[in-house]
Formats: structure tokens, C-alpha cells, sequence
């Protein structure tokens, strides 16, 4: 641990450092995100003021069409993802309302787990239980480009081994969302969980209380300029603890989506690295002290100092 | 026989019985029956003795019996806050409101606690065992009807009758009946009492002298009345009613427990004190339980630790009430309405007062529990390695150093002042005849080491005074093993009858039957060999009289009146036996300070022999006598200055009416009757003793253990201060002082002592102050002289050495005059204390402790030196010859002093700065990972949600980060044990506690927030809501879990690598090893379906994602990043001395420049007044001085 060392240290370090935050940045550039927030515009006017109602009566029709102008040529695959703001999907009560057994096994593992909603109101056992799958997100998204269908494919959004070995094949969705209160979705109780993507994803919950979670992927290109209309089902309440819907495409590079912050951690650790090296090095050359200079030694400064 | 004739002085204690037979009215009698005084003895009588109850002599001294263990050994354990902190947890953790499973908080606990409660039980255990072999010792005792028979110990009761066998230990503090010697008296070596080692002489009341044999105790009636059980070892009062009769006792007749019987086949005694009551077991102190400085301030740090605990489990909670009040009501997908008590919106200060809890056990990771079990666990395992160092093995006695308790193996590093027993520590109790000065000639070729060194230092010429000395040490221990084996006098001239062919034979004649015949010695012959050993009250005398049977004048019987002599060259006809009528013996006193014998030899002649102090016997001189006084003179300062005792001889020729004349005052003045007896006789003794001729002085050196010198001296340059505590008298614990360099000439000494009895007493008559005040008024006009002269020496090399007497310490020991002693005894180099009972030891070292505020260490290997140990901060006990009393009480336990350089030096300044770093370390990456829990709770609205997976958590301390910090506190060192050794220098970083201050531990806690936050808010930003994958997949709570955890497992394990400085493949096998098991542990959990949202994470989710492991590779270099600009600036700018040292080592500079490395190695050393180098150096510094004045002209400089 000589100062030369160390020097070196703070060197290798910048320099492996600062490139590779410059090329994280570069890749970061180069990811094309349109980001849009719908959950102000898509309430008719009539209800601005009172947007619960407006979502709770089920009698009004929640369809909206956005209009969205592609900024960057866009390269398939653009994934899309609805982002959700302060919903706290990582609070405990939340978190612990589910059960992994039930989701596999089905309906005899409905337990205290996923307190409060385990039973419906006849005593039954509600499958897939549990707060989370009983809040699932449930605005749905339909693109078209003129009069041209955008496709969306919405499988293969959750991840393999969820799908394989955490939901059930032969587990059924029973009792869900049927009775007089409605949290989120319904589900189709002839799919298996473990064929219910949505669920799947959904039921990871995020760690922050502002995330996007993958709805799906658009398979063609969207070119520079080209205006494309998004049809969404506003079904999801976020009004009541006011929270934010926003509806996102992107592409993905290795790194994933844009993330420019990366980038500029590596280049500002980087260069602090070389400035310390850049530092210490004139500290050296100005204040050398030799390797092991005796004159350093406390009994020996003791008696300078006299 | 009578050998009690010898004993002249003390033959007339025994009238002092008849004197005072009158009636209990003598001065201290007169107490007997009053408050204090309360015990009755009905000796011999078990029916009248029994109702009043005196305990039995059964002791224990164990901590716990059987049914109070459980529960005193548990409410030790919870004395500890930070058990009681975990039971809490731990009871909480039953409930719901626990975040965690209950056994993850039971089981350590229990762990721990078990542990330390197994080890009490086993220490207790060892107590217990040393007690009961105690108790079970056999006496016999008196059964009636004149028979005795044999007991255990613990059986005795008080008032029973036992008879003690010679070597046997008194079983009880007993009343001295009768002994095999016709007029009672006994020998007594009280070793365990004050560690003097020269045999003591009770005696019996006369009354009770016909009482000799079993029989005659058939109708033994007497009862004592005496003073309540107390500590005091020198005084005692009572009375004796025997036949209607009272007798006065005195200390005189009173045989103490744990002292032992010696040179009398057997005595009978009373028991008067038994079990708890004896004056030994009442100068036991409680032995305390021990914690060391570093162990304290962490229990400091633990209480801000907890204090930032509640504070943010505070904030958690008060924010989770807020936000159940606020927000709640409006989070539907949480369905409030259907909340239970612990998040009730209508209810937001109960649930915030329930969520509290659960908030304090949450971020309990801030106060590990790990901590504890990892330093216990290091601490047995640095005591391992203290038990194995083969370098501390002592091949004669096969023992090696023990480390009794491993609780302060740290506090070694930090010893300030080293207090040390010196008998069986310091020297060996054995004396060595090794020069002498016959008619101003000196003989003697034998060298001490001061010598030694001194000579070489000098011959070789250098005149760079840093020249090491290590060379001289590594020649001269060979000849100190030379000299332990062999003859240690030898002088062709003296030996072998050669002393005949010298010029003065006549005065060499007379010089060597004074020392056959100048002496109290028994000669013991050992039936199967024939050879005779001595039994003398004072090992020097053995010692002359060895030298005298080497020089040919063997003493080989003693009689009433005669000695006997075997000298092989005085006549031409080979041996002769010569006898000498002894006609009067006049004893050696420390007040006296000198011996003489008055006899007559075979031609009828009557000689004077006295031998004395040397400045005793130079002012008694005739005029005619001082022919040698000038050479003689320079050789006693010669043997002075080499550290050895030394004593003048002279004699005279009486004639016979002299001598009659002289001879019927003195038997005057012996049988007075009255308090002034001893003055008379003083005066008479005086009026004999006088017109001496001189013949020469000897020089004896009390045979110091091996190495201590050297042990002292590197000691001394490593900083620490060294007492010397004895029970010996001042002449011989001064000589001590020179011996092991720790006193030297030239050193200013300050002598604290009560002056004595009369002089007090006409000082208190002229001042109309008690004797007591007016001793303690010339103590206080001493210290305050003392004081003045340190106050105003202006030579920074002059060296204040400080000698206190026993009685004068009583003094200085009280409230108002301790501080004023204390601050004299810091000014000067060297503090000896002389005449000290074990109470008084362990007042010295309490006063040390408290008034430096220092770590002490106290170092003693008999029984009178526990209390010492106990009170000590450390206390290390000798597992030599003596008994185990010692090392049962101590901490440590080496089997020779000279190991103590090895086990503070090395030993000490690893393991403190082991436990030392190992400590900040823990608490670096407990505040490193349990503050991101907190940062986490901000972002889940408080809600006790935990980011990480429970098995994380419950892995971080347990596997994942405990391998290599144990291997720190194990392993690590800053720079091997030779350069420990070597540069002294770098223990005193253990004393001003350079790796445990406030600057390193708050930096490190600094550096634990730093990484915290780094850790939490980069990866934040990293995974806050973009995809992480080319799948664009984004990150939920199990991802970002794991990426921190990740960055935590690297960030803390880097930062360890970058700590420790001593590599070795565990170091590496356990840094990388505890990565690695993290990513094997990650892929295996991520395996089995309990995982939950884990699940194949690391194989499925983080693993192909690239930005995973940018987001490690960042998280661990900015965390670092801190850390390494401080080492660099230190390294560069500021750095300590092993840094240098390991750079000097690393650069193989040390092996290229050697006079560099050398001179180094002398500088390291402690600028120091006490001590061989010190005392070298003084020596080369008066004798360049010398030459100087002489000027140019070549003198010859021997030092000897």
C-alpha cells in the first residue's frame, strides 16, 4: 500500500471508469421513450372535479384516445408499460397479502396470508388471494397508426420461471372480483394463473412507490414523426390517493431502458478517481516522501519538533 | 537444645507474658471484652464453644453454588444492556408485530448468553475444585483424652487443639501452645502471607510450654478473649486466661493461615480464627469481574448506536402514523376499512406505538448481536494463540503462558503501569556470593550484567551512543547461564586453598571465619548424601556460608554455645574441626543494621565478629582498622553500582576483662524489666561495638530470573512505567532496584518513611499532636520536599527514583494525602515499595488505576500478591514454584517475568489493535447495512417493509460478512513479532489508544453512512423505473433487494481487504470465499420455490442483465473510494509508524542498509530514566565526563 499504489489505484480505477460511463451514456442515448401521462386527460371534463365518481360508476364509459407523436425512430421491439406514481405496492401490508402456495397449488392453500382477502363473502376461498392480485392493474391499451392496428404482444412479459413454476398450470382463478367491491381487474377464470401474464407481472411488487411494469410489445418499428393513437380502457383508480397513470414506450438496449444516471455515476466516480490520483501525484512529487523514509518515524519527528 | 539461645533479643519476649500476667491492664489488653474485642475461646471445650457459633473452616470462594448459578449467572449475563436489548427483541418477536421469524432472534441470543454463561460455570467450576482440595487438607486435631487424630480442614472448628507437622500450612490463624523445642518457639515462613521468604520466629506463652506432648492436653482448659476477626496481619490483642491466670497475647504467638511450619518437627496449637474469620481469608478481596477499555467504549458506542435506533425507529413510526392518519383512508388497494390494530387509520397513535416496536427490531441490525458472539468467539481463539506461542513456553517447569480469561486480551496492548511482586518474580529468591573485598584487594572475576554490557559498550569504542545492545544481550545470556550453573564465585587467588600464598592470608583468614561464623544459621545435613544444607533467615547469609564451604571453612554443627567449623587449609594436616564458643549474639535489626558474634576460639581468645552495612560499620572503626577503608569504599560503590548487596566485615579482639566487664552490663540491661529493656540493650550492644577492624565486604547478588533485566529494560523503552511492590525491607528492595537497573547511581532518590518510634513520639510531645498526626505531618513535609526537588530539577536527564516505606505508605494510602503521593510517584521514574501487606498492594494498585486512569497490570506469583492481581486491570499471576493462589486469581499466566516483554510487547499490541479494528469494522458495516433499511422505509411509506428477503438479513451477519472479520481479529498483523519486538516504540499506540479514539471510530461510523447512502441511492437511481434488461423487464422489489445486497456483500468485504495488511491464504480464502458464498447462496435459494419472488433470480433476472453487475462493480469502488483517499492521504502525508516500518520491511530496505536499520531499532526505544540501557548509557555519559576532565592523556577505563 505505497502511495504509487494507491495513485495507481485511483488511475485504473478512472480510467476503466470514465469510458464506460461515457459508453453506458451513448447507449443510453440511443433508447427512444415516449412517456405520456393520461390520468388527468382522460377524465371528461364534466367530472374534473370529482374524479372518483368518475371512476366509480361503472355506468360511464371509460374510454380515451391519446394521440402521441413518435419523436425518435423507434426500433422494434418498443415495449410498452403503464407507470403508476405513489402507489405504494412495497407497503408490508401490501407486500405480505398474498400466498405463493395458493398461486401453485391452487384454492386448499387459501390461508391467513393473504388476510384481508382470502374468503369472498359466501366463505369461499378467493383465488388468486390476497390484496395484490385483488388491486391488479386493469386499463388496457390498444394502438392503432391511422386506421392501421398497432399489435401488441402481450405474452412473454413476465418472467420464464414465474410462469413455469410460480402460477400454477392447473390453477383456475375462482371467486375473483365478483362480489360488490371491486378492487382491480377481473380475470378470465378459464386461464390458468400461470397463462394470466398480467397477474404474473403484477404480482412482483415493485420496490418503489413509482414503477412501470411491461403491458406488452409492439413488434414494428415506429418512425420519426409518425402519429399514432393510443385507445385506453381508464378503468384503474388512481384518483382516490392521487396517484399518476402514465403510459410508456421504449426501446431497450443491453443496459435496458434509458437510464442516463448510469452513465454519469461511472464518469463522475471516474473522475473523482483521476482527480485523487491527479491529486496525490502532485502531493508526491511535491512533498516526496520516500519509501520508508526513517525520518517519518514518531521518535524521530519527536526530536525534529524539539 | 535450646536453639532459642541464639535468638538473644528474643529471648526476653517471653518474660513479657509474666510481666503483663498481673492482669489485662497493658495498654492494648485493656480493649479486651469492649466492642471489637468480642470473640471467646473456650479451647479444648467443643460443648462451652459451640453455642457461640463461629463459622467452620471450610472456605469457599466460588461465585455460585448449584442452585444460585441459574439465576445470579443469568442476571449477570442481562446486567449487560445489550443482552437485555436482545431479550427484548426477542420477546418481541413472538408477537406480530416482529418483521422477522422468532427463531432468527431467539437462537443467537441464547447462542451468546449460553456461551459466556458456560464459560462462568466452568471458571466457578476450577474455583470450586481449588476449594475443596484446600478444605480437604488433613490436620490432626485433639479428639480427647489426649489423642489426636486426623480431620479435613473444613471440620475444624474453633477452640480445637491441633498439632502441625513440620512443611505442613497452619490450617487456621491458630495461638501458639508449644512446639517440639522446649521453650516454644517455632519457625514460620509467611511467604503466602507477605512474600518475605526468611523464616519468622514465634513464640509460645511460657505458661503453656509444659503442654508438649499428646497426652498432656488430656485436661487442657483455657479460654481466649480477643479481638473480633479483621485483616490486619502485624497486630493482634487478646487474652489468655489459663490455670487463673491471664496472659496478655501478642502477634508474637499467633500463627496465621496460609503460613507454613519450618525447621520444628511440631507444634500445638488453639484455633482461634477459622475459615473466613482468618486474617488471611480477610485480606481476600472480592474478585472482581474484569472489562477492558475497549469492551467499555464500546458499550458507549453501543448506547449512540442505540440512541440513533430509537431515534430513527422514532421517525419511522411517527412517519408511519402520519401517513396511516393521512393516507391511508385513501389507499384503497390496501383496504383499509378492513385494517387491524396495527395499522388502524382511526387509531394512528396506537399503531405508531406498536410499529415502533416493530421499527426496533427492524433496524436492530445496527446493534449486532453477531458483534458479541464474533469477539468472544476472536477472543478465545487470540487466547488460543497467547496459550501456544512457543515462545512463551518454559522448558523447565514445561508451562505455558495461560490466558485465563480471555476477556482482556486486548487491554495487554494498553498496560501504562506494570506493578511487580518481587520476590519469585523479579528475582528467584536465591542469593549468590560473587565478589568480596579482603584487605583492599577486590576478588571475584564473575561479572553481573550491568558489567558486562557496560564493559563491551565501552570497549568498543563507539562513540554513537545509539549502538544497539543487542549483541551484548545475546553474549551476555550465555554467560548468565554460565553462571547459574556453575560455581558463581571464582577467583583462582581465593580458591582452592590458593588464598593462603596471598600477602594478606591472615586477613583472608579472619574474613572467612567471619563468614562461617557471623550467623543465625541451622546446617541441615541431608542423611543420604552427606552434604549440609543451611536453613538462615535471610537467603544472604546461605549464601556466605555456601561461599565459605567453597572457600574451605565448612560450618557443619551448631550447639547451644558452640559452632563448629571444618577447615580444610588452615592447618598442614588437611581439614580440622575447630570449635568456637559463641558467648554473645547480638542480632541483626533493620534499625541496627549490622549482626555481630561474640566468641571464643579453641586458643581462648575472644573475638568480635560483626558484619553490618557498610556505613554502620565505618563509622564504628578503630583508628587503626581503617587501613582498607579507602579501597574497600571503592569497591563497595563498584558492587553497589553492578546491583549487588553488599555487606562490610570487621572484627575485634576483646580482651578478657573487657570483655567481662562489658559482658555484666550487657546481662544487666538484658534481664531489665520494663519498655526501655530494648533501648538498654541497644545502648549496651553500642558500647561493644565499637574500635572495629576492618577486614573487607562482600557482594552477594540476589540471583534476579532470567531475563528480567532485559525484560525491564524493553519494558522501560516501550513506554510503560514499572512499581515494585514487596514485602521485603528497604535495603533489600533498593538493592532489587539496582539489580534490575531499575534504580542506578546517580538517580536522585526519594526515601518516604515514618521516622522512627521515639523520634515521633518527642515530635508529637513538642507539637501536642497524637503520634499518628505527627507521623503523617513529616510524611506530608516529605512528599512536599520531594515534590519540590522534582519541581525544580532543571537537568533533563536526572532521574527521581522513589522509595516508600510500608508504614509510611498506610499514610500516604489515606484520602487526603493520595493524590499528593500519587503525583510525586508520576514525576519519577521508578516507584519502590517496600514492607507492603497485600491489602496494601492492592490499595497501591487501586490508587495507580484510578489516579492515572491508565490500564495497570499487576504481576506477583504468591498468595499475598492476589489481591494485587485482582485489583488490577490485569493481573498476571507466576505459575512458578510458589502456590496457585496467585495464578487462580490472575488473568494471565506466564511461567517467568521475562515472558511479560512477549506478552504485552507482541501479544497486547496485536490483539488491541485487532479487536480494536475489528470492532470499528462492525460497526461500519452494520451502519453500512442497516441504515439502508431505514432509507428503504421512506420509500414504503414506513410501513416496516424490509427490501431484502428475511434470509438475507438473517445471512449478512451469521455467514456472509462474519468469516473475515474473524479472521481480522484473529489473524491480523500490522507487522510480525520480531519488529514488535524491536520497536519497542510501537506498543505506546496501544496506551494512547491511536486505533480506538473518537477520530477512527467516528470516522469509520462515517464511512458506514457514506457507504449506506451510496449503496442505497445509486442503486435507487440505477433501477428507479427503467427496464434493466434488453427484454425490458423492469426491476421489482426482489431485483433492487438483491442488487443492494449485492453491492453490500462487495462494499463491505472490499473494504475489509483493503483493512487488513496481513495476508495469508485464510485472509483471502475468507474475503473471497464470503463473496462467493453469496452468489452460490443466492443460486441455490434461487432454486427452491421459498424464495419467493427470488426465485432463479440471479439465473433468470440479474444475472444476464448486464447492468447488474455495472451497478456492483460502481456501488463497490464509490464506496471505497472514501476509505482509500484517507489511507492514501495518510500513507503520503501522515503516516504511522508501522507504515513505515512495513514499507522498510517491504523494500527489503532493512537487509540492504543495515546501520539504518540498527539505528532505527535504538532510536524506537522510549526516551527513558529506568532500565539497563538507560543505566549503560548513564554510565558511558560519567565516564566520558571523567575522561574529559582528565583530559587527553589515555586513562585506563575499565568499569569494573
Amino acid at each position: 500500500m505505497t502511495p504509487g499504489c494507491l495513485i495507481a489505484t485511483f488511475l485504473v480505477i478512472g480510467i476503466i471508469f470514465v469510458p464506460f460511463g461515457l459508453f453506458c451514456l451513448q447507449t443510453s442515448n440511443h433508447v427512444a421513450e415516449i412517456n405520456r401521462r393520461y390520468d388527468v386527460e382522460c377524465v371528461p371534463n364534466a367530472y374534473r372535479g370529482n374524479k372518483q365518481a368518475y371512476i366509480k360508476d361503472s355506468a360511464i364509459s371509460k374510454n380515451c384516445t391519446l394521440e402521441v407523436k413518435v419523436l425518435d425512430h423507434m426500433r422494434a421491439p418498443i415495449y410498452v408499460y403503464y407507470e403508476l406514481e405513489n402507489f405504494y405496492q412495497n407497503h408490508r401490508r401490501y407486500v405480505k397479502s398474498r400466498s405463493d402456495k395458493q398461486l401453485r397449488f391452487g384454492a386448499k392453500y387459501t390461508g391467513e396470508s393473504c388476510s384481508p382477502v382470502q374468503w369472498d363473502h359466501n366463505g369461499f376461498p378467493i383465488v388468486p388471494c390476497g390484496l395484490i392480485a385483488w388491486s391488479l392493474f386493469n386499463d388496457t391499451y390498444d394502438f392503432t397508426q391511422g386506421s392501421k392496428e398497432i399489435k401488441v404482444n402481450r405474452k412473454n412479459i413476465s418472467w420464464k420461471s414465474d410462469r413455469e413454476h410460480k402460477f400454477g398450470k392447473n390453477v383456475f382463478p375462482s371467486n375473483f372480483q365478483n362480489g360488490s367491491f371491486i378492487g382491480g381487474g377481473k380475470l378470465d377464470p378459464t386461464v390458468p394463473l400461470s397463462e394470466q401474464e398480467d397477474l404474473i407481472v403484477w404480482m412482483r411488487p415493485s420496490a418503489l412507490p413509482k414503477f412501470r411494469k411491461l403491458y406488452g410489445v409492439i413488434e414494428e418499428d415506429l418512425e420519426v414523426d409518425e402519429t399514432i393513437n393510443i385507445l385506453i380502457r381508464n378503468n384503474y383508480n388512481t384518483y382516490t390517493f392521487g396517484g399518476k397513470k402514465s403510459i410508456v414506450l421504449s426501446t431497450a438496449s443491453w443496459l435496458g431502458g434509458k437510464n442516463d444516471f448510469l452513465g454519469y455515476a461511472y464518469i463522475v466516480t471516474g473522475s473523482m478517481s483521476i482527480f485523487m490520483s491527479i491529486l496525490f501525484a502532485l502531493i508526491h512529487v511535491k512533498y516526496p516522501r520516500p519509501q520508508g523514509d526513517t525520518n517519518r518515524l514518531s521518535w524521530n519527528r519527536k526530536n525534529s519538533n524539539n | 537444645m535450646r536453639w532459642s539461645k541464639l535468638y538473644t533479643f528474643n529471648c526476653f519476649r517471653g518474660h513479657h507474658g509474666d510481666a503483663s500476667a498481673d492482669g489485662p491492664s497493658s495498654d492494648g489488653a485493656g480493649a479486651v471484652g469492649g466492642p471489637g474485642f468480642s470473640r471467646v475461646v473456650h479451647c479444648n471445650n467443643p460443648g462451652l464453644q459451640k453455642p457461640l457459633k463461629y463459622p467452620t473452616n471450610y472456605i469457599t470462594t466460588t461465585k455460585y453454588n448449584i442452585i444460585t448459578f441459574f439465576p445470579k449467572a443469568i442476571f449477570e449475563q442481562f446486567r449487560r444492556v445489550a443482552n437485555l436489548y436482545f431479550l427484548l427483541t426477542a420477546i418481541l418477536s413472538l408477537t406480530p408485530v416482529c418483521p422477522f421469524s422468532p427463531v432468527s432472534m431467539i437462537a443467537p441470543l441464547a447462542f451468546v448468553v449460553g456461551l459466556s454463561m458456560l464459560k462462568e460455570g466452568l471458571e466457578d467450576w476450577r474455583r470450586f475444585i481449588q476449594d475443596m482440595k484446600v478444605n480437604n487438607r488433613k490436620i490432626a486435631v485433639h479428639k480427647g483424652d489426649g489423642e489426636f487424630m486426623y480431620r479435613h480442614w473444613e471440620e475444624l472448628c474453633v477452640g480445637d487443639v491441633v498439632k502441625v507437622e513440620k512443611d505442613q500450612f497452619f490450617p487456621a490463624d491458630l495461638l501458639l501452645l508449644s512446639s517440639s523445642y522446649e521453650d516454644g518457639i517455632c519457625y514460620v515462613e509467611t511467604m503466602n502471607l507477605d512474600g518475605e521468604t526468611n523464616l519468622k520466629v514465634k513464640r509460645s506463652l511460657e505458661a503453656t510450654l509444659p503442654l508438649e506432648e499428646d497426652e498432656s492436653f488430656k485436661d487442657f482448659q483455657a479460654v481466649i478473649r480477643c479481638e473480633d476477626p479483621n485483616p490486619s496481619l502485624y497486630t493482634f490483642t487478646g487474652n489468655f486466661e489459663y490455670e487463673r491466670q491471664v496472659f496478655a497475647l501478642d502477634p508474637g504467638q499467633i500463627l496465621l493461615r496460609d503460613s507454613k511450619l519450618r525447621n520444628t518437627s511440631f507444634i500445638y496449637g488453639v484455633v482461634i480464627f477459622t475459615g473466613h474469620d482468618s486474617k488471611v481469608m480477610q485480606n481476600s478481596t472480592e474478585s472482581p469481574s474484569k472489562r477492558s477499555r475497549i469492551e467499555k467504549k464500546m458499550d458507549l458506542i453501543i448506547y449512540i448506536l442505540f440512541t440513533v435506533l430509537v431515534l430513527i425507529s422514532l421517525i419511522s413510526s411517527i412517519g408511519f402514523a402520519v401517513r396511516i392518519k393521512l393516507d391511508l383512508p385513501h389507499w384503497w388497494y390496501l383496504q383499509p376499512q378492513k385494517s387491524n390494530k396495527l395499522d388502524d387509520p382511526s387509531r394512528p397513535a396506537l399503531s405508531g406505538i406498536f410499529h415502533l416496536i416493530t421499527a426496533l427490531i427492524l433496524y436492530g441490525y445496527l446493534i449486532p448481536i453477531s458483534l458479541y458472539v464474533s469477539i468472544e468467539l476472536v477472543k478465545v481463539l487470540q487466547a488460543h494463540f497467547i496459550n501456544q506461542d512457543i515462545h512463551m513456553f518454559d522448558e523447565e517447569t514445561g508451562n505455558t503462558a495461560q490466558a485465563r480469561t480471555s476477556n482482556l486480551n486486548e487491554e495487554l496492548g494498553q498496560v501504562h503501569t506494570v506493578l511487580s511482586d518481587k520476590t519469585g518474580t523479579l528475582t528467584c529468591n536465591q542469593m549468590d556470593f560473587l565478589k568480596c573485598s579482603i584487605a583492599g584487594v577486590s576478588y571475584g572475576v564473575g561479572s553481573s550484567e550491568v558489567e558486562i554490557a557496560a564493559a563491551k559498550h565501552m570497549a568498543s569504542g563507539d562513540d554513537d551512543h545509539d549502538m544497539p545492545l543487542e549483541d551484548i544481550w545475546e553474549e551476555n545470556n550465555e554467560d548468565e547461564i554460565e553462571l547459574v550453573e556453575g560455581v558463581t564465585f571464582s577467583d583462582d587467588r581465593l580458591m582452592h586453598g590458593n588464598w593462603t600464598k596471598e600477602p594478606n592470608s591472615s586477613t583472608i583468614l579472619l574474613f572467612f571465619r567471619i563468614l562461617a561464623l557471623c550467623h543465625t544459621a541451622i546446617p541441615e545435613t541431608n542423611e543420604a548424601t552427606g552434604s549440609i544444607a543451611y536453613e538462615a533467615e535471610s537467603p544472604d547469609e546461605g549464601a556466605f556460608l555456601v561461599a565459605a564451604r567453597e572457600f574451605g571453612f565448612e560450618f557443619f554443627k551448631r550447639t547451644q554455645s558452640s559452632v563448629f567449623v571444618r577447615e580444610k587449609h588452615t592447618s598442614p594436616n588437611g581439614t580440622t574441626e575447630r570449635e568456637f564458643k559463641i558467648l554473645n549474639l547480638l542480632e541483626f535489626n533493620s534499625k541496627r543494621k549490622r549482626m555481630t558474634v561474640i566468641l571464643k576460639d579453641e586458643d581462648g581468645q575472644i573475638l568480635l565478629f560483626c558484619k553490618g552495612a557498610d556505613s554502620i560499620i565505618f563509622d564504628r572503626l578503630a583508628k587503626n582498622g581503617r587501613v582498607y577503608e579507602v579501597d574497600t569504599t571503592r569497591h563497595l560503590n563498584d558492587y553497589g553500582e553492578a546491583g549487588l548487596r553488599t555487606l562490610a566485615l570487621s572484627y575485634r579482639v576483646l580482651e578478657e576483662a573487657e570483655y567481662s566487664s562489658w559482658n555484666a552490663e550487657f546481662l544487666r540491661a538484658k534481664t531489665s524489666i520494663g519498655p526501655d529493656r530494648e533501648l538498654q540493650l541497644e545502648r549496651v550492644s553500642d558500647l561493644i561495638e565499637r574500635e572495629l577492624i576492618l577486614v573487607g565486604a562482600t557482594a552477594v547478588e540476589d540471583k534476579l530470573q532470567k531475563g528480567v533485566p532485559q525484560c525491564i529494560d524493553r519494558l522501560a523503552q516501550a513506554g510503560l512505567k514499572i512499581w515494585v511492590l514487596t514485602g521485603d525491607k528497604m535495603e533489600t528492595a533498593i538493592n532489587i532496584g539496582y539489580a534490575c537497573s531499575l534504580l542506578r547511581q546517580g538517580m536522585k532518590q526519594i526515601c518516604l518513611s515514618i521516622p522512627t518510634g521515639d523520634q515521633v513520639a518527642q515530635d508529637a510531645k513538642k507539637s501536642s499532636l497524637t503520634t499518628e498526626q505527627a507521623a503523617k505531618e513529616s510524611l506530608l513535609s516529605q512528599i512536599a520536599n520531594g515534590s519540590q526537588m522534582v519541581k525544580l530539577e532543571k537537568d533533563p536527564d536526572a532521574a527521581f527514583a522513589l522509595v516508600i516505606d510500608g508504614k509510611a505508605l498506610a499514610f500516604a494510602l489515606e484520602d487526603d494525602m493520595k493524590h499528593m503521593f500519587l503525583n510525586l510517584a508520576i514525576e519519577c521514574a521508578s516507584v519502590i515499595c517496600c514492607r507492603v501487606s497485600p491489602k496494601q498492594k492492592a490499595l497501591v494498585t487501586r490508587l495507580v488505576k484510578e489516579g492515572i486512569g491508565q490500564t495497570t497490570l499487576a504481576i506477583g506469583d504468591g498468595a499475598n500478591d492476589v489481591g494485587m492481581i485482582q485489583e488490577a486491570d490485569i493481573g498476571v499471576g507466576i505459575s512458578g514454584v510458589e502456590g496457585m493462589q496467585a495464578v487462580m486469581a490472575s488473568d494471565f499466566s506466564i511461567s517467568q517475568f521475562r515472558f511479560l516483554e512477549r506478552l504485552l510487547v507482541v501479544h497486547g499490541h496485536w490483539c488491541y489493535k485487532r479487536i480494536a479494528q475489528m470492532i470499528c469494522y462492525f460497526f461500519y458495516k452494520n451502519i453500512a447495512f442497516g441504515l439502508t433499511i431505514f432509507y428503504f422505509e421512506a420509500f414504503a411509506g414506513f410501513s416496516g417493509q424490509s427490501v431484502y428477503d428475511d434470509w438475507f438479513m438473517l445471512l449478512f451477519n451469521v455467514v456472509l460478512t462474519s468469516l473475515p472479520v474473524i479472521s481480522l481479529g484473529v489473524f491480523e498483523q500490522d507487522v510480525s513479532s520480531e519488529i514488535c519486538l524491536q520497536f519497542p516504540a510501537l506498543y505506546q499506540q496501544g496506551p494512547k489508544n491511536l486505533f480506538f479514539d473518537w477520530y477512527r471510530i467516528l470516522g469509520w461510523m462515517g464511512n458506514g453512512l457514506y457507504s449506506s447512502l451510496a449503496i442505497f441511492f445509486l442503486n435507487l437511481c440505477i433501477f428507479y423505473d427503467q427496464a434493466i434488461r434488453a427484454g425490458g423487464q423492469t426491476a421489482d422489489m426482489a431485483a433492487v433487494g438483491t442488487t443492494m445486497f449485492t453491492c453490500i456483500i462487495w462494499a463491505v468485504n472490499m473494504q475489509i481487504a483493503l483493512t487488513m495488511s496481513h495476508f495469508t491464504w485464510i485472509q483471502h480464502l475468507f474475503v473471497w470465499g464470503s463473496i462467493t458464498t453469496w452468489y452460490v447462496f443466492i443460486l441455490a435459494y434461487g432454486m427452491t420455490l421459498r424464495s419467493g419472488d427470488n426465485y432463479q433470480i440471479l439465473l433468470e433476472v440479474l444475472g444476464p442483465a448486464p447492468i447488474y453487475w455495472a451497478a456492483t462493480l460502481l456501488v463497490t469502488a464509490a464506496c471505497n473510494i472514501p476509505y482509500l483517499i484517507h489511507i492514501s492521504y495518510q500513507r503520503s502525508c501522515n503516516p504511522l509508524d508501522h507504515h513505515v516500518i512495513q514499507e522498510i520491511k517491504y523494500l527489503k530496505k532493512d537487509v540492504e542498509d543495515q546501520t539504518m536499520w540498527k539505528r532505527e531499532r535504538s532510536k524506537a526505544r522510549q526516551k527513558t530514566k529506568i532500565g539497563f540501557t538507560a543505566r549503560v548509557d548513564a554510565k558511558i555519559k560519567q565516564i566520558k565526563g571523567k575522561l574529559h576532565k582528565k583530559g587527553p592523556s589515555l586513562t585506563i577505563h575499565t568499569v569494573s
